[in-house]
């Protein structure tokens, strides 16, 4: 690199500051620890004369790495590429063409967000950590260059329609979520999970607390301040002091649950454009993505075991481009099936007509695994029935009811079906969820059978697809063959990389 | 497009190698056996003949029933691939899907003169598919037909 290219960038300084706070918080953490523990023995301000230099030059060393960081980090919007180029010490550079950008989306943390910056992630469809991002550009230079890139990628293939460039984005909302919704959702967003950590910190922590959660005789004694006459009815007291445990752990599970969707979800807003969907989120994380349509690979529609009962459903996106870590778009989070259905409908997929033909997986199939189990775990059972001691076999006894209950289960429940244009996987019913890939989507179908499939004529159709994994179990084995080739019929309908370029337009 | 009917079978130098690659295991077996037979007093054969078992299982049987349940076609523009003795998998992936194709050589596949061809999707689960036990000129020649054919479609 030794002619630079002349308008090369660098982020926006106020990103440094951003920095700077940043890792100031970071070191505010340790220096407090610290200072608890030096405090304990006496002799506080002798040490901290030591303290105190020792501190500023480590602020000071921070401040100028980060500043001779900032100075470094520069970026380049080529006719072809954007080009990133960083590092104090070792440099790197990096080109990413701008055809192999999926997408480009927008994220605003707190601070950022407070100095108007924005993060902006070009998303390659490597994965994760190969992205290319940039921290932290002002708000009207992210959209600039998210215009720029998909203007660009346009540019390539509609060069030839001027009318259409640069025309005010329209966008009609599809879905939204308001305060009343997210605090809804957050009440189903309640977890044990989060109780039994909470309760297992308020164990470790107690100390902190000013008085003492699990000492049931305290609660009494608390009780008995304000309501004199509760002292005198003894064990019922005991008993309001449990409750009022538990209570305090379910109001903290709702609260956590509460306070961590309205972080995530506040004012989602999803929204048509003519370059995809658009999704805005968080309420001090802000996140702005965009998911083209085309790239859309398959829909999954899950809900919960409690959720069902309201007809509260939640409709995800599979696509190629990742979503902060997860695989899965969310498109709704949580919304009813009207206000989903028209989703779907946008992404150009549909759900399963009402004359669908659902079927079944083999009886062997769920049989063959049953026998399996007991064969497994009746043996498990009376070992440890001999040798353990107590009441220990019930353990190995309970994962087998529970085996043979789940196999039955999930034969009555589980269904599949081949639609003329999609491929439907149905599990569950406590917690249903519905997998909807599209026919021509599809990278490979792999028919896979173990040497008791073979014998009772069953098999696995395994199919390969961008960004997810779409199983369809004990299928008898003829019809897993017409699975394939009317599916393999699909694929070849259509090239890869047609599906990629054809903007917007659903595959037929 | 049922059952095995127009597989083509792999090159039968394929089937000499996995023989080698087997012996070579066969021999370190057998070394251990006689070491152990030497070890343990007692009556002669009381390893080698399981040994002996197992190597003739290892170097005559198994790569027979190997080479005979694999084999590939290259009908309708989709590439099968069919492998498994005991666990049957039964793989098709059409040339529209393919985003680039290896033909690979180890050192022993030099020596026989074999190849292994492997096209990659964009798909996330079984995202390469490998076909090993192909002559050389085979794979080149199966490689320019499906880079033909993905040349055709996106044109």
């Amino acid at each position: 690199m030794t002619v630079r290219e002349p308008d090369y960038r660098r982020t926006d300084p106020k990103g440094f500051i951003v920095r700077a706070v940043m890792m100031l918080a970071q070191l505010v953490i340790p220096l407090g620890l610290a200072a608890v523990t030096f405090s304990d023995d006496g002799d506080f301000s002798g040490k901290l004369a030591f303290a105190v230099p020792i501190i500023a030059a480590m602020i000071l060393f921070n401040t100028v790495i980060a500043y001779l960081q900032w100075t470094k980090l520069t970026y380049t919007v080529g006719t072809t590429d954007i080009r990133v180029e960083s590092g104090v010490l070792s440099r790197a550079a990096r080109s990413v063409p701008y055809e192999r950008i999926q997408d480009v989306s927008l994220e605003q943390k707190l601070l950022p967000r407070l100095f108007g910056l924005v993060e902006v992630k070009f998303e390659t469809g490597a994965g994760g950590k190969d992205d290319l991002s940039l921290t932290y550009l002002s708000e009207s230079e992210g959209e600039r260059l998210r215009e720029l890139v998909r203007n660009r990628r346009e540019g390539a293939e509609e060069a030839s329609e001027p009318g259409t460039e640069k025309a005010p984005e329209q966008a009609d909302t599809i879905f939204a979520m308001g305060p009343k919704r997210v605090f809804t959702f957050g009440l189903f967003e309640f977890s044990l999970a989060v109780v039994a950590v909470i309760g297992g910190l308020a164990q470790q922590l107690e100390f902190l607390l000013p008085f003492d959660l699990w000492d049931v005789g305290e609660w009494e004694q608390r009780l008995a301040g304000p309501g004199q006459w509760l002292a005198g009815l003894g064990p019922l007291a005991q008993v309001a002091g449990i409750i009022i445990a538990v209570a305090m752990l379910a109001v903290l599970g709702v609260a956590t649950g509460l306070v961590r969707t309205a972080l995530r979800e506040w004012d989602f807003r999803l929204e048509r454009t003519a370059k995809g969907l658009r999704r805005r989120r968080g309420l001090l994380t802000r996140t702005d993505l965009v998911m083209p349509l085309h790239r859309v690979q398959a829909l999954r529609l899950n809900t919960g075991f409690v959720r069902r009962l309201f007809g509260w459903h939640s409709l995800k996106i599979i696509s190629l481009a990742s979503d902060s870590g997860g695989a899965n778009h969310d498109a709704v989070p949580f919304g009813q099936m009207d206000e989903i259905q028209p989703v779907v409908g946008v992404t150009g997929f549909e759900l399963p007509p009402a004359q669908t033909n659902w079927q079944r997986a083999m009886p062997e199939y769920r049989i063959d695994k049953a026998v399996l189990a007991v064969l497994v775990l009746i043996p498990v059972t009376a070992v440890v029935a001999v040798i353990g001691s107590a009441w220990f076999w019930l353990l190995p006894a309970a994962g087998l009811v529970f085996t043979l209950a789940e196999q039955w289960w999930r034969w009555k429940h589980d269904f599949r079906a081949l639609g003329e244009r999609q491929v439907y996987s149905r599990h569950g019913w406590f917690s249903p969820s519905l997998a909807i890939g599209s026919r021509v989507k599809l990278q490979s179908v792999d028919i896979r059978q173990g040497p008791l499939a073979r014998l009772r004529g069953y098999a696995s159709l395994h199919f390969g697809l961008a960004g997810g994994r779409l199983r369809i179990h004990g299928m008898p084995i003829a019809e897993a063959r017409r699975w394939r080739d009317e599916i393999s019929r699909s694929i070849s309908s259509a090239d890869f990389s047609e599906l990629l370029e054809t903007k917007g337009a659903p595959a037929t | 497009m049922d059952e095995s009917e127009d597989l083509t079978q792999l090159d039968p130098r394929y089937k000499t190698m996995m023989q080698l690659i087997a012996a070579i295991v066969a021999v370190a077996l057998l070394v251990g056996a006689s070491i152990a037979e030497f070890a343990i007093p007692g009556w002669t054969g009381i390893v080698w003949a399981p040994a002996a078992l197992v190597v003739a299982y290892l170097v005559f049987y198994l790569p027979m029933r190997r080479y005979a349940t694999r084999g590939y076609s290259l009908v309708e523009e989709r590439l099968r691939v069919v492998r498994g003795v005991l666990f049957h998998s039964d793989t098709v992936v059409p040339f529209g899907r393919v985003q680039h194709i290896d033909v690979g050589q180890g050192p022993l596949e030099r020596g026989f003169g074999l190849a292994t061809l492997t096209v990659h999707t964009a798909g996330s689960h079984n995202a390469s598919v490998s076909l090993p036990g192909l002559a050389h000129e085979d794979a080149i020649a199966m490689r320019e037909e499906i880079r033909a054919a993905i040349r055709r479609d996106t044109q």
